[in-house]
């Protein structure tokens, strides 16, 4: 086994996949000879050629359009939108066209596609580099939404991704690119799409998170159990479709709840979760779910961003708040 | 005032016609090459396509079919097209091009399923080149792109075609496409059926152009302009186009100047809009008249042919229609379940509310 940043990781899974099946394909801007703005494609031109991996001209809606008719041509293409809050320009065509060609061709056609994208607070980038969008997507009917929190999950979630033969939207956090090395094996394999993974348990309260904050969530245990607190750390992976099973377990054993989630307050992946929680394990709660998530603004311009984000604080204290209901 | 010297400019276009609106050959030169029967055919289709039109309008205003947007007027610019194709080329239509991906294979009863809400209406036959029509304006020239991307990258010596109206020339999508198309030399044709308005917003408010065929040259694909209402230099100039792509040439935009005789939809009322003089000046290049003539001189034709082929196309829309009708309506279940390829837990579980 080797050990890889996540963005090795996730490069890694492209190779494989590039290498397993003569239809996968992957391009974007600059994805190319430099590899991409963070370099996650990095080699892969030179390993598989401008055939297979190339850039395109600085358009996004026909980046994802392009994608949607080469997958209907059979087709794998993996599509690289810059940066998340470039997404805007090409959501027709990743939330519309792609996503409902299933639907709308009668299952005829579909879009074997991943769209990967940077997203991600806390490296202040320039302003739409780093939002959390993942809300705008898991109310697409039709697409998948990953966001993985590790080296090993990413390129196992990633090689899953991109044989899965419906659309992918997968979220790589900027901040987790390079943050540190992890055990990922060479070959292919995969992580079930729709899994999630209790990456620390424990009986008293549930702390939900995904991507980044899985991290921040599980140094906010440390802290709980500091005055003897033990808190059951989840990492979603996916949103899309979400593990619920796993999260209702975990509430049978813990009684409470709370959701962590960078993106703003309203609406978005923590609201859908506690609304699941209460049509499926009402009775189990002690306390009601709550949300540690950014305030309801856009998202901060670098100065204030540290305090915007959520914190290990805020964690610590949403928890104590259930705990003391 | 003249040019500047380092002012970029461009020469006015004219439209390659074939037939003069009397039906005469102007322009022996670019007369495509067909035969008799090939002619009759291109006719029938025409007929057919005017016919199948008006029943649609009927049917729809008796609540029979759903949206439906009319398309007399603009039989050269469609049946043409699609003819100077072969049947492995792809089609992706905008909503008002029903005619051409049915005259490339889709059955006609599927159409009007389509027009119904009924999902089986997209469900394309395998051996079936089309995408279902487009409602997003302007989305369908990506995935045109998209597939001659994919042609390209097979070596498979295959053209794709897209279609969209003088409103959807403005749209980003529209640019995006055409250069994508130029800067990686794709197997596609981009055609704008300039039909004279974008629902009721006359060209002269669409863009201050000279012309949509000079907009391909900012994106480094050929560009030419075509009367729409002429079915042979339609076909002319589509073949042309294709055979370029299919020899690694690349993308071709092609203008056809049509019209439109019947409203934008079945909802607005076009004298709101346009005037009588104008619809009567269209009405004297109806490419069905001109093709007609032009017919009727070489003996292929007659006014008998014309009257068999639109009984024929009466019965043969209601059998379809009644084929449509007939069709078991679709399932909010079966609906859940074409949304991902297995439908996950979440999906599984909503499904029980509705059985
Ligand atoms: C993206 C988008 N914007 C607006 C509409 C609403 N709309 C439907 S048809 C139409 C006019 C299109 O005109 P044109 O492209 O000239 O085509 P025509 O109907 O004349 O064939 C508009 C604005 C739409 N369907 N999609």
């Amino acid at each position: 086994m080797a050990q890889m940043n996540m963005k090795e990781a996730i490069r890694d899974a492209m190779r494989v996949e590039l290498k397993n099946d003569p239809n996968v394909i992957v391009f974007g801007e600059d994805v190319g000879k430099v590899g991409g703005v963070f370099r996650a494609t990095e080699g892969l031109q030179g390993e598989f050629g401008e055939e297979r991996v190339f850039d395109t001209p600085l358009a996004e809606s026909a980046i994802a359009g392009m994608a949607v008719g080469m997958g209907i041509q059979g087709f794998r293409p993996v599509a690289e939108i810059q940066f998340v809050g470039f997404i805007y320009e090409a959501l027709d065509q990743m939330f519309v066209q792609a996503a409902r060609m299933r639907y709308r061709s009668g299952g005829r056609y579909n879009s074997p596609i991943v769209f990967r994208t940077p997203f991600g607070g806390g490296v202040k980038a320039a302003e739409l580099h780093t939002d959390s969008l993942e809300g705008l997507a898991i109310q697409t009917p039709g697409i998948k939404v990953i966001v993985p929190s590790n080296p090993y999950d990413a390129k196992g979630l990633l090689v899953a991704a991109i044989r899965d033969n419906d659309p992918v939207f997968f979220m790589e956090h900027l901040n987790l690119y390079h943050a540190f090395r992890a055990e990922v094996p060479e070959e292919a394999y995969t992580v079930e799409i729709g899994k999630a993974n209790i990456v620390r348990e424990g009986a008293d309260v549930t702390i939900i998170a995904y991507g980044l904050m899985v991290h921040t969530a599980v140094k906010a245990a440390e802290e709980l159990e500091k005055s003897g607190v033990k808190a059951e750390v989840i990492d979603l992976r996916t949103l899309l479709p979400l593990d619920i099973e796993t999260i209702v377990a975990s509430i049978q054993k813990t009684n409470r709840a709370i959701v962590v989630q960078e993106a703003q307050k309203t609406s978005g992946a923590a609201a859908e979760i506690i609304a699941q929680i209460n049509e499926n394990a009402i009775l189990h709660l002690e306390a009601p779910v709550l949300r540690v998530a950014g305030p309801d603004t856009v998202y901060p311009f670098a100065q204030v961003e540290d305090s915007w984000l959520p914190n290990v604080d805020r964690i610590v204290k949403a928890a104590n708040q259930v705990l003391n209901f | 005032m003249s040019k500047l010297p380092y002012e970029v400019h461009s020469e006015p276009v004219t439209p390659l016609s074939v037939l003069s609106p009397e039906g005469e050959v102007i322009n022996e030169a670019y007369m495509p090459n067909l035969t008799d029967e090939q002619l009759k055919e291109i006719m029938y289709r025409m007929v057919f396509t005017r016919t199948w039109d008006e029943r649609a309008v009927n049917l729809g205003r008796q609540g029979r079919l759903g949206f439906y947007a009319p398309v007399s007027g603009q039989e050269a610019s469609m049946v043409g097209s699609e003819y100077a194709l072969n049947k492995d080329d792809f089609v992706c239509p905008g909503y008002r091009d029903m005619p051409q991906i049915v005259w490339h294979g889709l059955p006609l009863y599927q159409a009007f399923l389509y027009s119904r809400g009924h999902q089986h209406g997209g469900q394309v036959p395998e051996g079936v080149h089309v995408l279902m029509p487009q409602i997003i304006i302007g989305a369908q020239i990506l995935h045109a792109t998209g597939v001659a991307m994919a042609f390209k990258k097979k070596g498979e010596k295959r053209v794709a075609i897209t279609y969209t109206g003088d409103g959807g020339s403005s749209e980003g999508d529209f640019y995006e496409g055409l250069n994508f198309a130029g800067a990686f030399k794709l197997p596609v044709i981009y055609v704008v059926q300039n039909n004279g308005y974008a629902i009721t917003t006359p060209f002269a408010k669409q863009t201050a152009a000279q012309s949509i065929a000079h907009k391909a040259l900012a994106a480094g694909v050929r560009g030419v302009q075509v009367d729409g209402m002429d079915v042979l230099a339609v076909i002319k100039a589509v073949s042309e186009a294709a055979e370029r792509g299919r020899n690694g040439e690349g993308a071709t935009l092609i203008e056809m100047i049509t019209y439109r005789f019947r409203p934008h939809s079945m909802a607005d009322d076009t004298s709101k809009y346009r005037t009588k003089d104008e619809e009567g000046e269209w009405g004297l290049k109806d490419p069905l008249t001109r093709f007609g003539k032009f017919l009727e001189k070489k003996g292929l034709w007659t006014e008998e042919d014309t009257a068999r082929v639109k009984e024929e196309a009466k019965a043969t829309v209601n059998e379809n229609i009644k084929k449509a009708e007939a069709t078991e309506k679709m399932t909010v279940g079966g609906l859940i379940d074409s949304m991902f390829e297995t439908t996950p837990a979440h999906l599984e579980a909503q499904k029980a509310d509705f059985q």
